[in-house]
């Protein structure tokens, strides 16, 4: 299959970018998950407006501790990244675990969030880190948590003439571990389920889970039962508690075992 | 829209709309059908090339993003006529049947080496899920590879 004819836009910047915004437009990031959806015509704009020729959406910088990554930030810097690696773990453990080093190259960070696809790993790990997503429009700007931002599959509170440009995540307490777990019938493929946790002294800890429901959703009373001193497989199964499926529930619990295991070890 | 993108070294222009895929330019354009189109849906590997020295999905990308680049495809693997030392292995191994895989596996594991000249084959095996052979021979593709990465590691010592 090939794409239906569109008309094509190629800004040099977001403030060129953004008057063109509109329902019947896409905006084309990294194309990884975008493209096979027009290839299959399953998505038909009218418009595209390609957005790789913006380079002041792709940085990744550390300010007074908070960790900003330009929208347009190609998933292989992020794994590249020896800041990420150092200072935020959880999201280098994350992003090797998206699609193949292929999709890497091309795909982006704020790609993958717009696109919200409920089997995506970043999506996950930034809701456990606790991460604020910074949307723009002609003539305004908002942030929001993850909880705002992820509405259901494929679905998130971007308006048509918002644009993401960029993922602010906070600073990880002195010390703090991570873990990310997933399970994928074969390598490199879609999860079926996941797990990320961050676990920190102090009784800080963020856990989202991969595959429990329709978006990535922190675990708030697993989270309070670790920081309470709970073991990890009694933390896991809180996590998954609510989770109906008892093949999901089980390998819920059991990802989310490893990945708070692998954070507090 | 007019483009030009630079494959193996060559200048090529062409006239292509702004839904043509990078995939079908290459094939059609350019002429250059080592390049093969399996799944058109990222999922294969088939049409892999190498966008600026790193492996990309060509049916992922449309043409136009190419304007102005510079793109390896198989053709490019092999100077004057001598064999790259990873298409080499692969003949040595059978680490082919019908071929069809065969130009994707190469630009992907071509720029997976040259990143990771000390991958084991466990890496190498993980590098490899990014592409998929319908005749299902991958012991061979793993020997080659592995076989390559071996042949390439020396040829650097040696240069050195």
């Amino acid at each position: 299959m090939k794409p239906s004819r569109f008309e094509y836009r190629a800004p040099g910047s977001v403030e060129e970018a953004l008057p063109l915004l509109r329902p019947e437009s896409t905006v084309l990031a990294g194309g990884q998950s975008l493209v096979p959806l027009l290839n299959l015509r399953l998505a038909i704009p009218e418009l595209v407006v390609d957005i790789n020729g913006i380079a002041e959406l792709d940085y990744i910088h550390a300010d007074d501790g908070v960790l900003r990554i330009g929208a347009m930030t190609r998933q292989v810097v992020l794994e590249r990244s020896e800041l990420v690696r150092r200072r935020w773990p959880l999201l280098h453990q994350a992003v090797r675990l998206v699609g193949h080093p292929q999709i890497r190259t091309r795909g982006t960070v704020g790609g993958s969030v717009a696109h919200a696809d409920p089997a995506a790993e970043l999506p996950v790990a930034l809701t456990a880190l606790g991460a604020r997503f910074h949307l723009l429009s002609p003539g305004a700007a908002r942030v929001l948590g993850a909880s705002e931002l992820f509405l259901g599959p494929l679905h998130t509170a971007r308006e048509a003439d918002e644009l993401l440009v960029e993922i602010e995540v906070p600073e990880q307490p002195e010390g703090a571990g991570s873990g990310f777990a997933e399970h994928a019938r074969t390598h490199g493929d879609f999860a079926t389920a996941g797990a990320a946790a961050v676990v920190g002294p102090g009784g800080h800890a963020g856990i989202a889970l991969l595959g429990a429901g329709p978006v990535p959703a922190r675990a708030d009373e697993a989270e309070r039962a670790l920081a309470d001193g709970a073991e990890p497989p009694e933390a896991a199964a809180l996590a998954a508690q609510g989770i109906e499926d008892e093949h999901r529930r089980a390998l819920c619990t059991e990802l989310a075992r490893r990945a708070i295991e692998q954070a507090a070890a | 829209m007019r483009i030009e993108v630079e494959i193996n070294g060559r200048a090529f222009e062409g006239e292509v709309e702004a839904r043509t895929l990078l995939s079908d330019f290459i094939r059609h354009g350019a002429g250059l059908t080592g390049t093969k189109v399996g799944c058109e849906q990222g999922v294969c590997g088939a049409c892999t090339v190498q966008l600026d020295g790193e492996a990309v999905r060509s049916c992922l990308m449309l043409a136009v993003q190419a304007n102005g680049r510079a793109i390896t495809t198989v053709e490019g693997l092999s100077a004057d006529g001598d064999m790259h030392p990873l298409q080499r292995a692969f003949h040595e191994s059978h680490a082919l049947q019908c071929g069809f895989c065969t130009p994707g596996f190469l630009m992907s594991m071509e720029a997976y080496i040259r990143e990771h000249p000390d991958a084991d084959e466990e890496e190498l095996r993980d590098a490899l899920a990014g592409n998929l052979c319908r005749c299902t021979g991958y012991l061979g593709i793993i020997e080659a590879v592995g076989r390559a990465a071996r042949e390439m590691r020396g040829a650097d010592v040696q240069r050195d």
